[in-house]
Formats: structure tokens, C-alpha cells, sequence
């Protein structure tokens, strides 16, 4: 063991490992959230309930079907994804037209009702969730004490981000998502169907954020509330970074995360508030957001 | 947004505008003064403190378009602050409701200039993420007593010389309070001010274009409905005795916008039904617990999709009034 300016070496790593960890979830999350806002012009406030609805999806499958943490990272967000779809042919798809504000008033009703049914049948205790057997246990890395599952969440989410980037940016599937999302009339003239392409996005977005919830359910108990504060920071990383780049919003999260978990090492009364800070910030020196277009 | 047209623009006489508003005032007012001998008084006047929470609210979404979702700072703020000044430093009720209320103002003008640097969506996000971290100060500081809040805090004597204690003469000083705060918003609505405020609702380039300084106007109008939501947040400690987390915690902000949006967006009367109908419904569903979330979130999709206009928007457009 060493020290870095008097605090601990494994205390300085230890938190920055919880900053990736938290940074992991904000970069997933924010990259759904721009990703929907890109396609449907929503900004889906009900994200943070379908992070919770991930992780109770995860906890459900292993209490009725006996099935583990790996299915349960596979079904979870494919059953949430289904919802989503549902969502968007019920209630979303009739707001296109209208105000961006309606499509945050809808959504944030919804996440109310997701929330508010979770708590019904759960109570808001938090239920544990046990981290599956091959990633228990940790490896020593000399300064620090690295758990398995927490590596494994940050190269998951990782994995993830990139392989969403590459899919927008470098194939022909993301080429025409772009396009439908410059000038859908066009893309639609093409013979593509954007309306389907819509609805697909919104349950890719919702799936993203179920993932995440499957992974987060070990390492933060399951509980209903879990979500509605997460989303607001994610709004707060979303108006810093800027949700016109898919990398900006990675780089925005993982970044994010660590200077929180820094802050929990130095000035731990501030960890709470420092994005919502560094947004004030960026907000009087930089507008547009770090990676923002001038819209 | 989709607008409620104004039936009254293709030049009908204006005289029936302001009868439909001032029958509508005073129907409001004799329900008021007639209410307390009817149900419970310190129902009503907690129900008159959010009613003008509503209609502060409003002025932003209703006339300028702008969607703030953080809205229980200037009402939580006010609360915690009006508490303190009335419980700790002893101060009449009068000057705890106006410390507040300050405190409301400046907290307005400091987020209001940060939020309004972004456009749409972007201000939504802005408004609730500076809430939250007030939140945390609030959870954290010393004074707001944490989990707590600030409990049992003096109605003390208005002027120094009215007794509160009693409701009767609560009510007479809050119904007092939320009709100039209801009359101050009509006044800004129809005044040269307002119109500007609605020009940049509908079209803010063009606003820009004939020269207006839209984001001066736009951060009054901000600092405005913080500061009159501080009236109604620093009311609220003094007649309930309480400033809490709950105050200036995010479902407020949610509730508020629930309430305007239920009553109607952008009409005047809208967010005092709202307020009044949401109260109710809280309270007569009190029994069932959680569900009383589910339901709130099914209005608000409801409203949504089908009930755009809210009750009194419905209601003027049936009747072709402007209410």
C-alpha cells in the first residue's frame, strides 16, 4: 500500500473504480437517450424506470424460472425491449407532430406509473441480487483490489457503447438511420420504412437501458426508486455532453463517473452535486455542450 | 406546441374577453370566501398556496412556452427559508413570507440565466438537474434540519399585532396573499410585457428579428414565476407550520406541472382548478398509498394524448370564451 496527496492508494482507486462503475451506467444511459432523441425527437424521460424495469425483469426471471444472471442479461432486455415497442405504437407514436414538451410530459407520466406499480408489488426496500458465481471473488492488483464483477461491468458496458457506435456510425443500417433522422420524408421516398425504423430504435433504446439495469441489479440492490434519480443526473451528463455525438456521450459518462468518484475521495460533501456543477459550468462557458452542435 | 387557438382573435368585440374573465374572477372568489364555512380551512389554503404555485408555473409553460421541471427549488427554497426566518430569528410572518420569497428570486435569476442558454428540451433538463442539486444542499445543510425539515414553526402575529393562530384569520391573510399573487399574474399576462412574453411562445426568431431582446425577456419572465412560486413555497411554511424535503424534492416539480397541465396550460384559470382537483384527488385517495403515483402518471398520459387543453381549456373552447 502507498499514498497518493495523503489519502490511501486503495481508497483513491477503490472510489475511482465505483466512478467507472457509475460512468459505465451514465455513458449506456445517456447513449439510449440520445439515440431515441435522435429518431423520435422524444426525450424519454421514462429511461431511468426501464433501467429499474431491467433489473426487476432480471430478479423476476431468476425467482420464477430458476434462470441465472447470464440468460436473465439476454431476456431482460429483449422482454423490456418488447414493452418499449409497445409503448411507442400506443402512446408515442402520436405525439410526433407535436411539441418536444408533450413527449417529456407523456414519458415522465409513464416512468410515474412504472415506478409507482413496482413499488405496489415490491415496496421500496431494495432486494438483493447476488453477483453470479463465475465472477465472483477478485484479483489483487497490487495497489488496489479489483472484484470481478465490477471489471466485468466496465468492459461489458464498454463493449456495448462502442459496438452501438460502430453499428450508427459505420454500417448500412446505422447510414440509414442517420438519414431518417436528417430528413425522414426522403428516406421514406426511398422505399424504407421509417415508421417501423422508429419504433425499432425506441425498443433498442429501452433494451440499452434494461441492460444496464441487468448489470447494475448485483452491484446496487433492485428497488423501485432506483432509476428516477440516476435519470436526472443522465439529464445533467446529457446537457454536457451534448446529444448530437454517439462518442461524445460515451466519453461524457465514463468521464463524468470518474470525476465523481474523485470528488468521494477529496470533497466527499460535493459528490452528490458535482455534475450538476460542472453543467453550470459548461452551461456559462461552453452552451452548446462539450460535444453539442449550435442547433 | 400545439396551440389552443384563441377563438377571440378574428375580431370579435373584446368586452366579451373581459366579461368571460371577470365573471370568472369573481365566481372564483365567492368560492373562496364561501369554501371555509364549508370543508376545512387549512385544506383550502394549502390548496391556494399551490394554486399559485400553478399559476406561477403557468406563466412560463402557458405564455412563454418554457417547460421548467424544477420548479419545487423556488417553492421548496422559500419554504425552508420563510420557516427558518419565522422559527429561528423570530421574525412576523410578513417579513418570513418576503425573506422567502427573496431567497426565491435570486435563486430565479441565477438559474433562470444558466437555463435559458439553452433552447426547448435542453431547458427542461437544465431546470430539474440545478433542482436536484439544491435538493442535495438542502438534504445536507445544517439549518434545513435534513429528513426532518424545519417542524412546529410559528404562525406568530401578522404586523406583529393579528394573532394566526387562528384559521379563520389564516385564511382571510392566505386568500388575501394568493388573490394579488393571482392579480399580479393577470396583470402580466395582459400587460405589453406579456404580449412580448407570448410573441416568443409562438415564434421567438421572429421576436428576435423585430428586435426584441428575447433572453432578457425570457429571464424575467423566469425570475418572475420563481419569485411568485416563492410567495406560494414561503405561504405554505407559515400556514401548514412545515418546510420539508417533500417541498423541493422532483415529484413537486412533477406535481406542479401536473396540476397546470391538468387544468389547462396557458389559460388563466386553469392551474387553480388543477391545483384544487389534484389536491382533492391526493387526498381523498390517501388510503391507497402508492397507487395514488400510478394514477398521477395515468393523467398525465391521459392528458397527453387525449385532454391536451386541460378542464377550463376544454371548457373555453366549448363556450368560445377566453377564460
Amino acid at each position: 500500500m502507498f499514498e497518493i496527496f495523503g489519502i490511501p492508494s486503495q481508497a483513491l482507486f477503490g472510489q475511482l473504480l465505483i466512478g467507472l462503475i457509475n460512468g459505465s451506467f451514465y455513458a449506456l444511459l445517456s447513449l439510449g437517450l440520445a439515440v431515441i432523441f435522435g429518431m423520435l425527437n422524444i426525450i424519454n424521460f421514462s429511461h431511468g424506470a426501464q433501467y429499474m424495469m431491467g433489473a426487476f425483469a432480471a430478479y423476476l426471471i431468476l425467482l420464477y424460472t430458476g434462470l441465472g444472471y447470464w440468460p436473465a442479461l439476454i431476456i431482460a432486455p429483449v422482454l423490456v425491449g418488447i414493452t418499449g415497442i409497445i409503448v411507442e405504437r400506443l402512446f408515442l407514436q402520436w405525439l410526433y407532430k407535436l411539441d418536444h414538451l408533450y413527449g417529456l410530459l407523456l414519458t415522465f407520466g409513464l416512468a410515474l406509473i412504472f415506478e409507482g406499480v413496482a413499488r405496489n408489488y415490491f415496496g421500496s426496500a431494495g432486494l438483493p441480487y447476488t453477483v453470479p458465481e463465475s465472477l465472483q471473488g477478485g484479483r489483487n492488483l497490487g495497489f488496489m483490489f479489483l472484484p470481478n464483477y465490477r471489471a466485468w461491468v466496465i468492459a461489458a458496458s464498454l463493449g456495448v457503447c462502442i459496438a452501438t457506435w460502430f453499428v450508427i456510425e459505420r454500417t448500412r443500417l446505422g447510414a440509414y438511420l442517420r438519414a431518417a433522422t436528417e430528413n425522414p420524408t426522403l428516406v421514406r421516398a426511398f422505399g424504407i420504412n421509417v415508421p417501423r425504423m422508429i419504433t425499432l430504435t425506441y425498443g433498442f433504446g429501452v433494451a440499452l437501458a434494461a441492460f444496464a439495469g441487468v448489470m447494475a441489479a448485483p452491484i446496487y440492490n433492485v428497488s423501485p426508486q432506483m432509476g428516477s434519480e440516476l435519470i436526472i443526473v443522465v439529464f445533467a451528463v446529457v446537457v454536457i455532453g451534448g446529444m448530437g455525438s454517439i462518442l461524445g456521450a460515451i466519453i461524457t459518462g465514463f468521464g463524468l463517473g470518474v470525476i465523481e468518484g474523485l470528488t468521494k475521495v477529496f470533497f466527499p460533501e460535493a459528490s452528490n452535486t458535482v455534475i450538476f456543477v460542472i453543467m453550470a459550468i459548461v452551461l456559462l462557458v461552453r452552451p452548446a455542450g462539450l460535444f453539442g452542435r449550435r442547433a | 406546441m400545439e396551440r389552443v387557438v384563441d377563438p377571440l382573435a378574428a375580431g370579435k368585440p373584446s368586452a366579451l374577453r373581459t366579461q368571460s374573465e371577470t365573471i370568472g374572477f369573481l365566481i372564483m372568489v365567492a368560492a373562496l370566501v364561501i369554501a371555509p364555512f364549508v370543508t376545512y380551512p387549512l385544506f383550502l389554503m394549502q390548496a391556494m398556496c399551490f394554486a399559485l404555485f400553478a399559476c406561477a408555473f403557468n406563466l412560463l409553460i402557458g405564455y412563454v412556452g418554457l417547460l421548467s421541471f424544477g420548479h419545487a427549488l423556488y417553492f421548496g427554497w422559500a419554504s425552508y427559508l420563510s420557516a427558518y426566518a419565522a422559527k429561528s430569528w423570530g421574525l412576523t410572518p410578513e417579513l418570513a413570507i418576503l425573506t422567502g420569497t427573496a431567497t426565491a428570486a435570486v435563486c430565479g435569476l441565477v438559474a433562470g440565466s444558466l437555463a435559458i442558454r439553452r433552447q426547448g428540451i435542453y431547458f427542461s433538463m437544465i431546470t430539474l438537474a440545478l433542482a436536484q442539486m439544491m435538493f442535495f444542499f438542502a438534504l445536507q445543510a445544517k439549518f434545513t434540519g435534513g429528513e426532518d425539515g424545519i417542524q412546529a414553526v410559528p404562525r406568530g402575529h401578522l404586523f406583529g399585532l393579528i394573532d394566526l393562530k387562528n384559521d379563520m384569520v389564516m385564511y382571510v391573510v392566505v386568500l388575501a396573499i394568493f388573490l394579488a399573487g393571482f392579480g399580479f399574474i393577470h396583470r402580466i399576462i395582459h400587460s405589453p410585457f406579456g404580449e412580448v412574453l407570448k410573441a416568443i411562445r409562438e415564434n421567438e426568431s421572429r421576436a428576435i428579428s423585430l428586435g426584441y431582446k428575447t433572453d432578457r425577456y425570457k429571464l424575467m419572465a423566469f425570475v418572475l414565476s420563481a419569485t411568485l412560486a416563492g410567495v406560494a413555497g414561503a405561504t405554505k411554511a407559515i400556514v401548514l407550520q412545515l418546510a420539508s424535503l417533500t417541498d423541493v424534492n422532483w415529484p413537486m416539480s412533477g406535481e406542479v406541472v401536473l396540476m397546470t397541465l391538468v387544468g389547462g396550460l396557458g389559460t388563466i384559470f386553469g392551474p387553480v382548478v388543477g391545483a384544487f382537483v389534484i389536491l382533492v384527488m391526493q387526498f381523498k385517495l390517501a388510503p391507497i398509498g402508492e397507487w395514488v403515483l400510478v394514477i398521477q402518471g395515468v393523467i398525465f398520459v391521459a392528458c397527453v394524448l387525449l385532454f391536451r387543453r386541460g378542464v377550463v381549456g376544454e371548457i373555453a373552447n366549448k363556450l368560445r370564451i377566453r377564460l
